[in-house]
């Protein structure tokens, strides 16, 4: 087993703990940490695959936005004390564990198979996760999407100071 | 990390996947509703950028085409990254509003639309 595959291993298995961790943790505040070193093992995921980029803007949106926010609104409601709100029945969470292993099991027979059949190693070209080729095809072949999404982000400014200032 | 096998990227994105579908059925506080749908977007982006580094469409033949084949998948995700930090934005903003109007965020006891 090579250096590359025991990384891979030691993050997978940081990334699916503090995944699970979201979910079983009472407070919400711990939940909210556990979804921080999640993002950020998935930032080094990212880094390891040689996506520069996207791993830098992984952890500035997602660690420094998002999970701001997060912490904000729960501090602001209280909703960290544990009482808050009382845990499902044991049923919802059977069916909730169901689900999701299911799921998996249905992607992995349908994926692995062929995948594993196919598999030719990683066929992407040198320095193609870097900023300069990022912003290349940003702005030639998907400026249109990118206008689109600045529109989006701006209704979405807009939108949600309107809902939070309402007074009626 | 090139000897990785790409399904072992694609069992991760499941992995994570479902653990972010039995958070959504089994919490009832609404941010933490939220955190796990951020989780399942950000599956899906893993799964993305996995494929964008291993594969490229038979279509593409000449150089130029691959590469623009390769750049989809980050450009899906930097798109998926946008509308992520949109969407987190409104719906704070609306769990805010909730919770002003009615002093309770127990996401199985709001059924109506209307306040």
């Amino acid at each position: 087993m090579s250096v590359g595959v025991v990384v891979f291993l030691l993050m997978a298995t940081v990334i699916v703990l503090s995944a699970w961790g979201v979910v079983v943790a009472r407070n919400a505040v711990r939940s909210a940490l556990s979804l921080v070193i999640n993002f950020f093992t998935l930032a080094l995921l990212y880094f390891g695959m040689h996506y520069d980029l996207l791993g830098i803007s992984q952890i500035l949106v997602y660690t420094g936005f998002i999970m701001m926010l997060f912490l904000f609104c729960i501090l602001l409601l209280n909703l960290g004390a544990p009482d808050t709100l009382f845990e499902p029945s044991l049923i919802k969470r059977s069916i909730a564990w169901f689900t999701g292993g299911v799921l998996v099991l249905a992607v992995a027979s349908q994926v692995i198979g062929p995948l594993a059949v196919a598999d030719a190693g990683p066929s992407a070209p040198e320095g193609f996760g870097e900023a300069a080729s990022v912003g290349t095809a940003l702005f030639t072949g998907w400026v249109y999407a990118f206008e689109i999404a600045s529109v989006l982000l701006l209704v979405g400014i807009v939108g949600s100071i309107l809902v939070a200032k309402r007074r009626d | 990390m090139a000897e990785v096998p790409l399904y072992a990227y694609i069992l991760l994105s499941a992995l994570m996947f479902a653990i972010g579908t039995a958070g959504v059925i089994i919490k009832r506080n609404p941010i933490i509703i939220f955190m796990c749908i951020e989780l399942m977007l950000n599956a899906a982006n893993l799964s993305f950028l996995a494929f964008a580094k291993y594969h490229t469409t038979p279509l593409a033949t000449t150089p130029i085409e691959k590469w623009n084949a390769h750049m989809t998948g980050q450009m899906a995700v930097v798109f998926v990254m946008a509308v992520a930090a949109a969407e987190v934005a409104v719906g704070l903003g609306i769990i805010m509003a909730i919770f002003r109007l009615r002093h309770d965020v127990d996401i199985d006891e709001m059924s109506a639309m209307r306040g």
